[in-house]
């Protein structure tokens, strides 16, 4: 399907561009609109063409030899999805499924190339973004790599507990800006907690069902 | 009543976000407004509260000591 004029304004890489030139490259995208859970494209294959995230949610990640998924990001609209594998070569690095229905602009890479040497100023936008990606990527990887983010959630737990009548309520955002880290490794750190029996998940109630292992994870993480 | 995730109207932008990622229907349009309706089929999966962009919708965790 043909792309929106005034949508394409809102794919990142064409903020620099005029008006003019965006509908001079309008023919060079293409539409496709996905169903929740339906696959933008797979860990492994190879890419052939840049999204942009144009409506819905697209969840991106990972998935390990033992059939484990790590989410690496949940994308909102006007996100580029994979811009690592069609500018750096190779398969795709992750998977992205849609998590609502989906709608993404792409374009194919050879175009994109075409692209790039019509208008060489996107490069800069395209350089901040990709920049910017990298830093995400590098504290998250610190983050997963160091067992103290999960004494560092414990801790949390253990200074924010319901004592008797506060009922005080903790979002996984605000632990993790607690913890100085992002809300995907809370999330993890919290599911690793629980998979070592030291707390049990009940949907809004975290239990700790073991105080003095959680007490020993903080030991053990400082 | 079951515990629900809120939504602060002051800063939601009514994006439709998070109505279009819950899987149990819990939030819906009503009249306007981007409502949390109650039901035991959210499992506080905290996905409305991983995209809303404004930081509108949160999912509160209760955190209890077991005895
Ligand atoms: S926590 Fe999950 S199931 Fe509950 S309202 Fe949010 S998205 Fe829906
Ligand atoms: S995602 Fe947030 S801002 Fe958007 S409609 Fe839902 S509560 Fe409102």
């Amino acid at each position: 399907m043909a792309v929106d004029s005034a949508l394409l304004k809102d794919v990142p890489y064409l903020s620099e561009l005029t008006a003019q030139a965006q509908e001079a490259v309008k023919p060079l995208f293409f539409e496709r609109s996905l169903r929740r859970s339906e696959l933008a494209f797979m860990e492994g294959e190879p890419a052939d063409a840049l999204y942009v995230l144009m409506n819905g949610v697209v969840k991106v990640f990972k998935t390990s030899s033992n059939g484990k998924e790590q989410i690496i990001s949940i994308s909102t609209p006007h996100e580029v999805l994979n811009d690592t594998s069609i500018f750096g070569g190779g398969p795709n690095p992750v998977s992205a499924q849609a998590m609502s229905p989906v709608v993404l602009y792409g374009i194919k890479k050879d175009k994109l190339e075409e692209l790039l040497r019509q208008h060489p100023q996107m490069s800069l936008s395209i350089i901040k973004l990709l920049s910017e990606r990298s830093l995400k990527l590098l504290s998250l990887i610190e983050d997963l790599s160091f067992k103290h983010v999960i004494g560092r959630v414990g801790k949390i737990l253990l200074e924010h507990t319901a004592d008797g009548g506060a009922k005080q309520r903790l979002t996984q955002q605000e632990m993790a800006a607690i913890a100085g880290t992002a809300r995907e490794v809370v999330a993890r750190s919290l599911k690793t907690l629980e998979e070592r029996g030291v707390v049990k998940i009940d949907r809004h109630r975290i239990l700790i069902t073991d105080k003095s292992a959680l007490e020993e994870i903080i030991m053990e993480s400082t | 009543m079951v515990e629900m995730p809120v939504i602060d109207q002051s800063k939601c932008n009514q994006c439709g976000l998070c109505i279009t990622v819950c899987k149990c229907g819990a939030i819906v349009l009503q009249h306007d407004v981007v409502t949390i309706v109650e039901t035991e089929d959210c499992h506080w999966c905290t996905t409305c509260e991983a995209v809303c962009p404004t930081g509108a919708l949160t999912c509160g965790f209760e955190i209890v000591i077991e005895d």
